[in-house]
């Protein structure tokens, strides 16, 4: 079977700073990672490949420095590596993102054989949208299946595959066909650290790098900023509220544990009776 | 496209703004997407009529409700509570293929009568479903799709301009969908206030037929398997929140935030390290990548307050925080402030309350 997963690199949004005068993200010195959630689609795509045999390619789109997110990935023990970068890319939103990535993977598949299955993360950190996977399956005309917490059967002869996705209040099990796209769910494996060959194997290995061109992209004008039907018109940090907390004083021989229960009740009247009617339910 | 060869500067498309493309001068009204699984509406659907009503006053067009699945009660419901909610009429594909959500028939459903009544403006809870739903339904139709708006309104030529926060809640950022249409935006639930519930009679609903059958589907649902009571969490519509962060210091004294809320009746949470370091499960998680939450009153126990927090609770009536650090970010927006320290504060405040409360219970037993 032949896998394709999809990451992204991203900067480690816990250290993220935004310059106090222009509002710009200061992205110098931020550390990059591949996104989180992604790990889990890899780590998933390894597993059916080590059970039933194949390869997993790994493919992201960025800047040449998406290179690193790359070599990580081989030392995971991935087989392969695609790296999808062009000035045309730039300033991409989902729609174009899904339409780059979509038509490097038909590449992919000319190449290297079609895919059974395309794996991304849940969503990216720095996004946090979910918009790219769904939009990779319908360009693709894939099966789309997103929230996957396991997958519980995979079946090549029958071409297909059941899956258990996170729904609201439940687990939905489905039984879709191949080939499909699987958005995976964060939590539900952990990513191995790779064996000693892989490693050597990662830091050695060439990366694939692809152009627009090189990908098979004819329409340049679906791509980057033109491609992109969303237009960001203004970047802004939210605005503080005009007064700061109120900070509790604690009248004499009173403890600090009443005088903000005391304060509650002051400026939410409703909730003593509220609350004291649970209380008494219990 | 036959626009002229420019090459606009980043973010210098909006302001030099081309007129809407001929075809799509027909899209008008909003819509609302009624989202409705296993004979419940997900009450964000309500709070989206709540916030489409808004934009369709702005614009002078109408409100309606979309609402798909299998012929039946829940459906013949769902319907007329959208009118209570604020809908002008309502889209209806009845059909035995939607009795559970699967993508490809939703998807089906939900262009076919967007290509056929044409909105401007298409709204979509940012639920799993919705989220899936809406991916799809925006590839399709080629058009732009903005995913966990905070903030939706009309500017003045009539766009939508809808606004998230951005790299993790550092930033906000408003986007506008101008020469394509619909403008696509998905909100979380709990993110718009629910609107008010006035008893109304259904109005007009035009009745759509889902032009694909059983068969054309290949995706099968076989189960479903819902969630045990006890990990079943309704911290989004709590009424009272208690949440700790880092400043508890270790997972054992989360248990110090579990005792207070369940003392008060209240649904616990955590700050988004918390589930980072593996401490509390990823369910329990208040902020932007996590549950919004609106209660009346919410008790934030160490923690400090990043934005990526704070997008997520500012919707509460009423918030306390208890902390260290008196410059932490979160006395910039909680309304009460304590600086102290959570881990010994947090019994103390249980105590008080069990005894305010049951005094009080007494009392009324007495009397």
């Amino acid at each position: 079977m032949h896998i394709v997963v999809c990451i992204k690199q991203v900067p480690d949004s816990a250290q993220i700073r935004v310059h106090p005068v222009t509002n710009t993200i200061m992205r110098q010195g931020v550390p990059t990672i591949i996104n989180p959630y992604d790990l889990f689609a890899l780590e998933e795509a390894m597993r059916l490949r080590d059970k039933f045999g194949g390869e997993v390619t790994v493919l992201t789109m960025g800047p040449p420095s998406a290179e690193d997110s790359l070599r990580k990935a081989l030392t995971f023990g991935v087989d392969r590596a695609v790296l999808l970068t062009d000035r045309f890319f730039a300033g991409s939103d989902t729609l174009a993102t899904s339409f780059a990535l979509a038509t490097a993977i038909s590449k992919i598949g000319e190449t290297w054989g079609k895919p059974d299955i395309v794996f991304t993360g849940k969503q990216t950190i720095d996004g946090d949208t979910a918009q790219v996977g769904p939009g990779i399956a319908k360009r693709l005309g894939l099966m789309q299946v997103t929230y996957v917490a396991k997958v519980a059967e995979y079946d090549g002869e029958e071409r297909t595959v059941t899956l258990e996705r996170r729904a609201e209040g439940g687990t939905q099990v489905l039984k879709s066909s191949l080939p499909c796209l699987i958005a995976m769910l964060e939590g539900t494996n952990e990513i191995r650290r790779g064996t000693m060959a892989d490693a050597l194997r990662g830091a050695r290995a060439e990366i694939v790098k692809w152009s627009a061109k090189d990908a098979g992209v004819e329409d340049l004008t679906k791509c980057g900023l033109k491609g992109s039907p969303t237009i960001v018109k203004r970047v802004f940090a939210p605005s503080p509220r005009a007064e700061k907390a109120q900070m509790i004083e604690v009248p004499e021989g009173a403890s600090l544990a009443d005088a903000l229960i005391d304060d509650i009740f002051k400026r939410q009247p409703n909730l003593e009776p509220d609350l004291t009617a649970l209380a008494r339910g219990f | 496209m036959s626009e002229p060869k420019k090459t606009p500067a980043a973010g210098g498309r909006a302001s030099t703004k081309k007129e809407l493309p001929e075809h799509f001068k027909a899209y008008k009204h909003v819509w609302v997407f009624v989202e409705q699984e296993r004979g419940q509406v997900h009450p964000v659907s309500w709070e989206l009529l709540g916030a489409g009503r808004k934009l369709a006053d702005k614009l002078g067009v109408e409100l309606a409700a979309v609402v798909l699945g299998a012929e039946g009660e829940t459906v013949r419901h769902a319907v007329a509570e959208s009118f209570c909610y604020g809908a002008d009429l309502a889209y209806v594909v009845a059909d035995p293929v939607l009795t559970d959500y699967r993508n490809e028939a939703y998807t089906a459903a939900m262009t076919t009568l967007v290509n056929t009544y044409k909105p401007e403006i298409l709204l979509l809870g940012a639920t799993t479903l919705g989220r899936d739903l809406a991916g799809a339904v925006a590839t399709t139709l080629l058009t732009g799709l903005t995913a966990d708006s905070t903030e939706l309104d009309v500017d003045a030529d009539g766009s939508l301009a809808a606004t998230r926060p951005t790299f993790g809640g550092s930033l906000l950022c408003t986007i506008y969908t101008l020469n394509y249409r619909p403008q696509m935006a998905t909100v979380r639930p709990r993110v718009m206030s629910m609107p008010e519930r006035v008893e109304k009679p259904v109005g007009k609903v035009i009745e759509h037929p889902l032009g694909v059958v059983e068969a054309d589907i290949v995706t099968k649902v076989l189960n479903f398997i819902p969630d045990r009571d006890s990990s079943k969490s309704n911290l989004a519509y709590a009424d009272v929140v208690v949440a700790g962060g880092m400043g508890l210091g270790s997972p054992e004294n989360f248990q110090l935030v579990r005792q207070l809320a369940l003392t008060i009746g209240a649904e616990y949470g955590c700050s988004r390290p918390l589930v980072q370091k593996g401490w509390v499960t990823s369910d329990r998680q208040i902020g932007q990548t996590g549950k919004t939450i609106r209660p009346r009153l919410y008790i934030a126990a160490g923690i400090s307050g990043a934005i990526q927090h704070r997008v997520g609770v500012e919707g509460a009536d009423l918030i306390v925080a208890i902390n260290t650090d008196k410059n932490a970010p979160i006395f910039d927006f909680a309304h009460v402030g304590l600086i102290t320290d959570a881990v010994r504060f947090l019994p103390a405040l249980t105590e008080a309350f069990k005894k305010r409360l049951s005094a009080h219970s007494t009392d009324k037993l007495a009397s």
